[in-house]
């Protein structure tokens, strides 16, 4: 990757501050979670934090995300609040949709996230409709489809690129390629080498990057977004990274090769990002330890609000179904 | 195609079209999508949608790969965006592709996101036996989008009915799926007055009786209604009930016309296990028991795919002679 398209230094800044917020707020969901204080399905991201972190600073609140079960750190990038976020997670009345979507379908509409979705996939086709949207408005809005790298071998992949293709939707596909769907390695589920050799069946750009870069992240997620925004059609990136505590809260990870994981785990790209800041003098140690420990003030703040809020009134069970009719 | 039409007549193709066509001149926010939709593909394999590509332009009627995920997926992200797309998916054996999209988002959308958003669109679509279209083009499975919470389903018999349903369901803030029952698209029946709407969840009680209620929709409501002659001949006074929205059904105007007949036969073409049917009989049972005078009972194809040859394909539909002599019999106690 060449040097150009890079971010200038508060915008460095400014991405290492979403990373912050994003490992942070992993860390203390997984010490939530067993504490017994909150109970919920958790798809911990952590090791991520780079692709979401790069790739909102490009985005304004009025851009469009639609995003998976593994998702919060996209969220999080986008600027969904976090007492919102811990409300909802606990299944709370204040939490982003009354407690009733829970982590796996969070939704904070002025934000831009539109859709959480916890079926493999589909995050894709509906990033599409809100595209197709914003061309028919000419909003210059962007649309955000995240997955994995196990969604590119799901039906609704090949069916939401060609589409978005034919159609030159303003749409950015971001596979975050952590290596495994599921409990199964890349390689042995998927028969391209790469996620982003698929694109060249649909006539679109394919690009690979290091997704634990954040300049190489930043350069094509900024790339990709001025691509959509001046009607030239959507991108697929695929970001490469890993995720550093399996599938699932609780999963084991024996289906990894524990060398893999303890290589993918001693390159955390934090700490080397924090590093390469101070050394690079864009930032100083007190700025960034300023950052981090607010970052710590907003979460204690975040999960304090979340388990003192009310939990929803079990009136609310049937409601939401259906709108009122004129 | 459409012989015998008379001058305040039309088909029930024609009344969808002018829907469209009425409902896009006046909402710029209305889209219509779907595979061969737009006019240089002939509007729509039907030609439900033709002429719409021509007067709106091919940004609002946008012909689609044949991809049914993509194409309700589509549909609802627009729709988050505040448009209102109606869909079309070709033939109804094609949802079961796209039944993520339905089931999963379009349908939950709204309570997942606790009232945050929510998906306004038309989902079309056409079936039926009749024309030899054999295991994969012709079942009704509106079922299975009345087992949705979120999902409204309504099915029109005529003319009037498909343009004001169509209109209704463009309107309504929720996914709406609109079964179409292709071999009565061209049966010329009373046209509609533009801008006509049928309210959703609202019955219409086609003919008025004593003895027992027949309720139905889409095409078997006109072989109910055929078996009015040979009922009046047993001296059977049958009221007559179109049934028009599956989901959410008019349980008020069953459960009064039940209330004062005591008898009920539900009828529709979809296999009988686990049918509409089933849950209207159920419904009755727990809501009507007592002013029962005989077993609710129904009437649907038996439980098999829809066979193609034509004997075979007669032998599954439901027919006027067995509705005739099913409603009799439970009227004069033989059941």
């Amino acid at each position: 990757m060449t040097k150009t398209n890079q971010p200038d230094g508060p915008t460095q800044v400014e991405i290492f501050r979403r990373m912050a917020l994003l490992k942070a707020n992993d860390e203390r969901a997984r010490k939530v979670i067993r504490s017994g204080r909150v109970q919920m399905t958790y798809y911990s991201y952590r090791g991520q934090e780079v692709i979401p972190a790069a790739m909102s600073v490009n985005l304004t609140d009025k851009d469009y995300l639609c995003t998976i079960y593994r998702g919060i750190h996209d969220m999080l990038a986008k600027g969904i609040p976090l007492r919102d976020l811990w409300a909802e997670m606990a299944g709370r009345v204040k939490g982003t949709c009354k407690g009733k979507g829970g982590p796996m379908h969070l939704t904070y509409p002025s934000k831009g996230i539109m859709v959480t979705t916890g079926i493999v996939g589909s995050s894709m086709p509906i990033a599409n409709g809100l595209a197709w949207a914003s061309q028919l408005s000419k909003d210059g809005r962007v649309s955000v489809a995240t997955f994995g790298d196990g969604a590119s071998n799901i039906g609704a992949f090949h069916e939401a690129l060609n589409l978005a293709a034919v159609w030159k939707l303003p749409v950015i596909f971001l596979c975050q390629n952590n290596q495994y769907g599921e409990h199964t390695a890349f390689a042995k589920a998927t028969a391209a080498k790469h996620v982003a050799d698929r694109a060249v069946s649909y006539n679109i750009p394919g690009v690979r990057v290091n997704g634990n870069d954040p300049y190489e992240m930043y350069a094509a997620a900024r790339q990709a977004v001025e691509r959509a925004r001046a009607g030239e059609g959507p991108t697929l990136i695929e970001a490469v990274t890993f995720r550093f505590f399996g599938h699932v809260f609780g999963d084991a990870d024996k289906y990894m090769d524990p060398a893999q994981k303890a290589a993918a785990m001693a390159a955390d790209p934090y700490p080397a990002f924090r590093s390469k800041l101070i050394a690079d003098g864009t930032a100083t140690e007190a700025q960034l330890a300023e950052i981090e420990a607010k970052i710590e003030k907003d979460i204690d703040d975040a999960v304090e609000f979340a388990l003192d809020a009310p939990f929803p009134d079990v009136a609310e069970v049937t409601r939401d179904v259906y709108g009122a009719t004129a | 195609m459409s012989g015998g039409k008379k001058e305040n007549q039309m088909t029930m193709i024609d009344a969808i079209n002018m829907a469209f066509h009425d409902a896009m001149e006046e909402d710029p926010k209305i889209l219509v999508l779907g595979e061969d939709v737009a006019d240089p593909e002939e509007g729509g394999v039907s030609g439900a949608t033709r002429g719409l590509s021509t007067k709106f332009g091919e940004h609002r009627c946008r012909t689609t790969p044949i991809s049914e995920q993509a194409i309700i997926g589509a549909a609802i992200g627009a729709s988050l965006a505040g448009y209102k797309p109606v869909a079309e998916i070709m033939l109804m054996n094609f949802t079961t592709v796209a039944m993520d999209m339905i089931f999963n988002h379009a349908a939950k959308l709204r309570y997942m996101s606790g009232g945050q958003t929510n998906v306004p669109i038309v989902i079309r679509t056409m079936t039926g036996a009749g024309f030899s279209t054999a295991g994969q083009h012709s079942d009704f499975l509106e079922a299975w989008f009345a087992h949705a919470p979120g999902m409204k389903v309504v099915i029109p018999s005529n003319a009037q009915d498909a343009y004001g349903l169509l209109r209704s369901a463009i309107d309504d803030p929720d996914p709406v799926l609109v079964v179409e029952n292709m071999p009565i698209y061209w049966t010329p029946t009373d046209k509609p007055e533009k801008g006509h709407r049928v309210p959703i969840g609202k019955a219409r009680i086609a003919a008025e009786g004593k003895d027992i209620t027949i309720l139905s929709y889409a095409g078997m409501m006109n072989k109910c209604l055929a078996a009015l002659e040979a009922l009046g001949q047993a001296g059977v006074s049958a009221e007559m009930i179109d049934l028009r929205t599956i989901s959410p059904w008019d349980q008020e105007t069953v459960l009064s016309s039940v209330a004062k007949t005591g008898r009920c036969l539900i009828v529709h073409e979809a296999v009988k296990p686990f049918g509409v049917g089933a849950e209207i009989a159920a419904t009755l049972s727990e809501r009507c028991f007592g002013k029962l005078k005989a077993p609710v009972s129904r009437i649907g194809a038996p439980f098999t795919p829809v066979p193609f040859s034509k004997p075979l394909e007669s032998a599954f539909l439901p027919d006027t002679a067995q509705i005739a002599e099913t409603a009799i019999a439970l009227v004069k106690g033989k059941h």
